[in-house]
């Protein structure tokens, strides 16, 4: 009955209203009656009724809550305030909602990759079963979680006692293609079990059972996802049964997963998953099934009820010795061996599940978050300096307030209001922001190669950051000035009205700080942003050794049908022939890894060294003849591989300059030799029969290591992907369809996956040039805030020392006297603030000190170009109020009250 | 009459038996504000004195409370006025608010002697 009388209060007031009214009426009638005059009996009835507003005062604040009815009006005086000065308001929503929007962009990525657990059945039950580092583990390594072998599965699936179940995965992709140009699917090989252990049901059809994953199996079906389903079958309902291309290889979809599940894999989503068998069909070379050095799994299990991950642990580390011996391959090496068995497994939890986009760019995204919340502290700070000049504008008014009795908690409680105002308006604006803010970084991030899916719903947890947010800035930047306005006595209030002509030294000091924390702050976030966009030119321009321009990627493979393995070899050669022979076409080569994009092979060998015989590792590079001319990369001296280098001569290699120097320490290695173990106790020699220049091997990031090329003809493994790289100075859509078509006219059979290798540096430096992008947008941002503040502080110091300023000019100071002092004021604010921003530039650089690429934290000219720019800020923010302080008129001045 | 004799009491202090005088003055019929006053007073032979500014916050909150219930109506000289009536469960209460007061004056009486009978 209460919220009803709270909520129609006014309209009951009016009815007491009435009703007293009435009651005096009768009165008046009834004295009226015993004789009294009409304005006696009105005064006689008023007397005794007492004061009517009291008694509707009464009835009113019975019929009110209390501290909601003060609420709702400190909120309407709030508004009313805040929309008399829209700029204000503008400028200080505007930096609240930047500031909240971007810190709550930053948390909702940081949440979905790194805090969200799996959509799951009971994701806390969850662990990863691994290999204990530190471990040297040979062998061949697939996907980007190749923590196991399929033997090591097998053993653990076998004779597992601490899980309730286990499951095993990997990542790869499909083309869905019958030929020509590859079209992906992310896809994901799963066991048995994988379903049932998650708990992720089947949404139509069914998903895979154990039965489904038997050695050797036939191809069998393919569970899809909800995604994939509406995208390719248009959401067919009558999907199950239809079948899917993956790789040339027809599969029966058997069912479809529900719309919330995206796989184990945070930051990825998957469109089809077959069972681990098939693996060993689709990829028979590889030898990922029965493989002992093939490593490509990852083992999730599920712990029994009460078992914790130490648990876990202890029983597996039990089982390891006799797991390992019983999985150990005949490829191992005795020392490669002896590391195997010496291998520990055990488990640890993993309810977010996977995620090499955390590893990868989890310092990246807590830089961003760290950056973020710097350039929100700097808004408060700016807005707590802007509200402190409000609050000492209104002086006399609560001033006024006080000597009627206000309390002190009362007034600070509506000057609160205001700020919670600000900040809730900031951060509704902020959340929309931040939606759009992260859904825009989760693009950016996504390379064609790499497709990044992240969920990112409007969730309690983004509405609960903003909330806290909201109300921790409100207390950051509305507190102090609140307390602060509220702290002088009222007499001075009263007395001064605001205007004083003596400066006190104290409640300008707290502003002054305010503005040299602030400083100090954005130099740290431009000088910051400075260093990441020299991180990113650096690795940008950094010289890669050979061509990047008009080189052409063509990623071949070529079907089982009608070529069987003894004629690829043939195949490749005519291959390369014709795409020489193709118009526009300058060159073309073989070569087995695409530099810089991540893959490698790496091996023991043995030099002879001035009569010794050294053991070294080096990096290898199967190339066909002709590459060093199609990468632009320099022969500097002896020959490239050429006709005479076939599988029954010689065995020849080509060496770079770091190979010569470090493992041969010469310049001229022509002649020389060395071995590749290629069975144990098998030692080929292969001669030297030139040297090229250094080039970057796996990625633009690292040192070239020592590389030995090796002519593609003399390996003895039929390729059946062959990559080849094509020069061209014709623009690639046009180089790219002739080569097609020349492939085309090869085969069918054969699908082509093309893309450039000014691409695959571009994705390589991907992360430096977003965060170069997104750092100078927070510099900008930064920059602004501070022409704000500073503009702010120094209009509001120029208006209240009128006064002050009117007694100098009357008594003979000159205008360029006065510009002095004001400009001399920001200087020193600007000064302070820049030295401490320096310190804390190099400190934060420091800590970000692995995302610089060929720069010191320390670099002098990150500093000093975030120094110049913040003082030409800072001075640009100075002028208007200086020059309006030189043009006052003394008398105006002293006159103005 | 008034009677001089004694000093009137205020009504003020008897803040809590004001709902007990009230819902007994209106167990006699509905009544407005008004009349409800003038009723206690003379009722009491002018002893108790009805301030008027605690008068209708009590109405209120006997409102407020179910004892009572309001409607418009017009008075005896043809004013429009809010009338107000007792309801069951103001009756109830005013019942046992009533036995309540029985109980207390008698266990004052007990310890204050009568100087009179």
């Amino acid at each position: 009955m209460r919220w009803t009388r709270y909520v129609r209060r006014s309209w009951w007031d009016a009815e007491r209203a009435r009703e007293l009214q009435a009651h005096l009426d009768i009165e008046i009638d009834e004295h009226i009656a015993r004789g009294m005059s009409p304005d006696e009996a009105r005064c006689a009835a008023q007397r005794k009724l007492g004061s009517v507003l009291r008694i509707r005062e009464d009835i009113y604040a019975m019929n009110t809550i209390g501290c909601l009815d003060t609420l709702w009006r400190d909120a309407r005086f709030g508004l009313r305030l805040l929309r008399r000065t829209p700029g204000f308001t503008a400028i200080a929503v505007l930096s609240l909602a930047l500031g909240i929007g971007a810190n709550a962009a930053m948390f909702q990525i940081i949440d979905a990759v790194r805090l969200r657990v799996l959509p799951v059945r009971h994701a806390e039950e969850l662990v990863e079963v691994r290999i204990t580092k530190p471990r040297r583990r040979a062998g061949n390594f697939f996907s980007r979680y190749a923590e196991l072998t399929n033997l090591q599965w097998e053993q653990i699936r076998a004779s597992q006692a601490a899980f309730a179940g286990v499951l095993a995965w990997s990542p790869t992709r499909f083309d869905l293609a019958g030929g020509g140009e590859v079209r992906r699917a992310q896809g994901i090989y799963v066991s048995g079990s994988f379903f049932e252990v998650l708990g992720v049901p089947a949404a139509r059809g069914r998903v895979f059972t154990a039965a489904d994953d038997r050695p050797g199996c036939a191809t069998t079906g393919a569970v899809v996802s909800h995604a994939f389903w509406q995208r390719e079958f248009g959401g067919d309902p009558g999907v199950v049964g239809r079948s899917v291309r993956l790789d040339g290889r027809a599969f029966d979809i058997i069912g479809v997963t529900p719309p919330t599940f995206h796989g184990v894999e945070v930051g990825r989503s998957y469109d089809v998953a077959v069972p681990i068998c098939a693996a060993g069909v689709l990829h028979p070379e590889a030898e990922l099934i029965e493989g002992g050095h093939v490593w490509w799994l990852s083992v999730m299990g599920r712990l029994r009820p009460g078992w914790t991950a130490e648990r876990a642990t202890a029983q597996l580390r039990a089982v390891s010795p006799g797991l390992f011996e019983r999985t150990l391959s005949a490829w191992f090496d005795p020392d490669q061996a002896k590391d195997y068995l010496a291998f520990k497994l055990e488990a640890a939890p993993c309810a977010a599940g996977a995620s090499s986009l955390r590893e990868e760019y989890s310092t990246s995204l807590w830089l961003l978050f760290g950056l973020s919340g710097v350039v929100l502290l700097a808004s408060c700070v700016n807005l707590a300096n802007l509200m402190l000049a409000r609050a000492s504008a209104r002086e006399r008014e609560i001033g006024v307030r006080l000597a009627t009795g206000a309390s002190r908690s009362r007034i600070v409680r509506q000057l609160l209001t205001e700020s919670v105002l600000l900040s809730a308006m900031g951060a509704a604006a902020g959340v929309i922001l931040a939606r759009a803010l992260s859904r825009l970084l989760v693009t950016s991030l996504s390379t064609g190669q790499a497709p990044l899916f992240v969920d990112l719903p409007l969730d309690w947890r983004l509405l609960g950051f903003a909330v806290v947010m909201a109300a921790a800035t409100a207390l950051a930047f509305g507190l102090t000035p609140a307390l602060r306005a509220t702290s002088t006595s009222v007499q001075r209030m009263m007395k001064t009205g605001g205007r004083d002509v003596s400066v006190g030294r104290g409640r300008h000091g707290l502003q002054g700080a305010l503005v040299v924390v602030q400083v100090a702050l954005s130099m740290a976030i431009v000088a910051s942003a400075v260093l990441l966009a020299l991180s990113f030119r650096n690795l940008v321009t950094v010289d890669t050794g050979h061509r990047v321009d008009g080189v052409l990627v063509a990623e071949l493979s070529i079907g089982r049908q009608g070529v069987p393995d003894s004629r690829l070899p043939a195949l490749n050669r005519t291959l390369v022939d014709r795409l020489r022979a193709t118009p526009g076409v300058d060159a073309a080569a073989r070569t087995a890894i695409v530099p810089m994009s991540g893959m490698a092979m790496e091996d023991t060998i043995r030099v002879d060294r001035g009569g010794a015989i050294a053991e070294g590792e080096t990096s290898f590079h199967h190339v066909g003849g002709g590459y060093f001319r199609t990468a632009g990369l320099p022969l500097v001296s002896g020959r490239d591989f050429d006709d005479r280098d076939r599988v029954d001569s010689k065995r020849v290699a080509i060496v770079n300059r770091t190979f010569a120097s470090r493992l041969l320490a010469t310049t001229a290695p022509a002649g020389r030799f060395f071995h590749i173990q290629t069975a144990p106790g098998n030692w080929v020699q292969y001669e030297i029969v030139g040297m090229a220049e250094d080039a970057a091997y796996r990625s633009v990031r690292e040192s070239v290591p020592p590389v030995a090329y090796l002519a593609i003809e003399q390996v003895a493994d039929p390729d059946r992907e062959p990559n080849v790289l094509i020069h061209s100075r014709l623009p690639p859509s046009v180089v790219r369809s002739s080569v097609a078509r020349t492939i085309g006219d090869l085969g069918p059979g054969i699908s082509i996956e093309f893309s450039t290798l000014s691409e695959v540096v571009r994705e390589a430096t991907h992360r430096e040039r977003l965060l170069a992008v997104l750092s100078a947008g927070f510099g900008v941002l930064a920059l602004a805030l501070s022409a704000i503040g500073i503009y702010g502080v120094l209009s509001y110091l120029v208006v209240r020392r009128r006064k002050e300023i009117g007694v100098r000019l009357a008594l003979g100071a000159t205008r360029s006297g006065i510009v002095r002092m004001v400009a001399g004021q920001s200087l020193a604010w600007l000064g302070s603030g820049l030295v401490a921003g320096g310190v804390l530039a190099v400190l934060t650089a420091m800590a970000a000190r692995s995302m610089l690429f060929g720069l010191t934290p320390a670099n002098p000219l990150s500093l000093v170009t975030a120094g110049v720019a913040l003082a030409a800020t800072g001075l640009a923010a100075t002028i208007i109020p200086a020059l309006r302080a030189a043009r006052l008129h003394p008398t105006t001045a002293l006159r103005d009250e | 009459m008034p009677k001089r004799g004694s000093a009137p009491l205020d009504g003020d202090v008897l803040q809590g038996t004001l709902d007990l005088l009230v819902l007994k003055t209106l167990a006699l019929g509905p009544a407005h504000g008004h009349t409800i006053a003038h009723t206690i007073e003379r009722q009491s032979d002018e002893i108790l004195q009805v301030e008027y500014g605690s008068l209708y916050p009590a109405l209120h909150r006997l409102e407020d409370r179910g004892w009572i219930a309001s409607f418009w109506g017009t008075s005896e000289n043809n004013r429009r006025a809010r009338y107000y009536r007792l309801t069951p469960a103001g009756r109830r209460q005013m019942i046992q608010q009533a036995g309540r007061w029985e109980l207390l004056v008698r266990a004052i009486n007990h310890i204050v002697r009568p100087a009179t009978e």
